[in-house]
């Protein structure tokens, strides 16, 4: 077909176009996605049962701000990327904020004379946190990868890690409500584990699954 | 900024509005940027290809396009990821930069500069009504019926004047020639 021809057949009794899709399709993902994540975390795990105590302490909300920053940020990533061509270096440059904040309390924590270090480093969960937190993921991954195929990620490498780091990071959160664990460096440690593997998995399946 | 981002602004928003006029105009003047970046990266004839893939990616996709982003940069966006799986597709391992929105739509700008004071030589040889009538439909993109609105001559007398003006023209450049 001619381009002349093509260009004729396109704009030919052009509809209105509905707007705001790409906020609609992935929050409708996201949500889907954290309310299953939180729904088998529930039935499966079970919230710690010193819940009611621990929401009044600051260690607590330390690690519920640290994964909600960066579900925050790699869902303004996602929301980028889902539009073709958007700029992204912006939130992907503020995800060393969280980071190196934990970092610091990380070695605040350490620094401390009377502080016992592989306790701190290591807890008592250490072996299943990374992959409890990337199993909690996989519906959260879901929703946002079905959302994205419907949307026009143009740098699919970059998406597909966005919705994994999204995932794995609401995954986290969803869980810091049954692991009992609240140390800095067990958190910056076994915690970022399990949301950068899902990060890498979304990285590796993005280049595929995210293809349009 | 890419200095027709306004202009090609102002025709995706009417066109998602669903003014179809000012969205074929849009996607013709894309398809000019499109053709020539497409045709210096992987040669004419698979750029042509290239072309209708962009412009039906851009179709299907364009509720997607937010007017909070530059639509230069937007499509750019779209013209590198189909030229990204163009290079998977021969096998070709080429990085295309993210940032060169400008590239796509200099070049065309350039060249079409050059033609376009070429174009004004021509058709200054023609009379007056005639000159108007080309320009409006064979430049400016306007229809038949559009122009003869305008100009409050029937459709068939505008196709014929614009016919016979062609048919001038090509004649004149032909004659040039020998």
């Amino acid at each position: 077909m001619k381009t002349d021809a093509l260009i004729a057949l396109l704009s030919e009794e052009l509809l209105p176009a509905r707007r705001g899709m790409v906020l609609g399709w992935l929050a409708l993902g996201l949500i889907a996605g954290v309310a299953l994540s939180t729904l088998a975390m529930m039935l499966w795990l079970g919230p710690r049962p010193d819940l009611a105590g621990a929401i009044k302490s600051s260690p607590f909300w330390m690690k519920f701000f640290y994964t909600m920053a960066l579900a925050v940020l790699g869902l303004a990533i996602v929301a980028r990327q889902a539009r073709a061509g958007a700029d992204c270096r912006q939130p992907v440059r503020a995800l060393a904020a969280p980071v190196v904040a934990l970092i610091v309390l990380a070695g605040i924590q350490l620094s401390d004379p009377k502080a016992d270090s592989a306790k701190l480093l290591m807890g008592d969960t250490w072996t299943v946190c990374p992959w409890l937190i990337v199993l909690l993921a996989l519906p959260v991954f879901a929703g946002l990868f079905l959302a994205l195929r419907r949307l026009a990620p143009t740098r699919l490498t970059l998406a597909g890690a966005a919705a994994g780091l999204a995932a794995g990071a609401s995954a986290a959160t969803v869980y810091g409500f049954h692991c009992p664990e609240v140390a800095a460096p067990f958190i910056l440690i076994w915690y970022s584990l399990g949301i950068a593997v899902c990060a890498a998995v979304g990285a590796v399946f993005g280049r595929w699954m995210l293809a349009w | 900024m890419i200095a027709a981002e306004a202009q090609y602004r102002g025709w995706m928003l009417a066109g998602l509005a669903g003014d179809s006029a000012a969205y074929q105009r849009l996607l013709k003047a894309l398809a000019g940027h499109l053709r020539a970046f497409f045709a210096r990266r992987v040669g004419m004839e698979a750029a042509e290809d290239l072309v209708q893939e962009t412009l039906i990616a851009i179709h299907a996709k364009r509720a997607i396009y937010t007017p909070s982003m530059p639509l230069t940069a937007w499509v750019y966006g779209i013209a590198r990821y189909k030229l990204i799986d163009e290079y998977r597709r021969e096998k070709r391992r080429a990085s295309v930069p993210l940032d060169e929105a400008p590239d796509l739509f200099a070049h065309d700008e350039a060249e079409s500069t050059a033609a376009r004071r070429d174009v004004d030589k021509l058709l200054a040889r023609l009379p007056e009504a005639k000159r108007a009538l080309v320009r409006a439909i064979k430049i400016e993109g306007l229809s038949v019926a559009e122009a003869a609105a305008k100009t409050g001559m029937s459709e068939g007398a505008v196709k014929v004047a614009v016919h016979r003006a062609l048919k001038s023209l090509s004649d004149d450049v032909g004659g040039d020639e020998n």
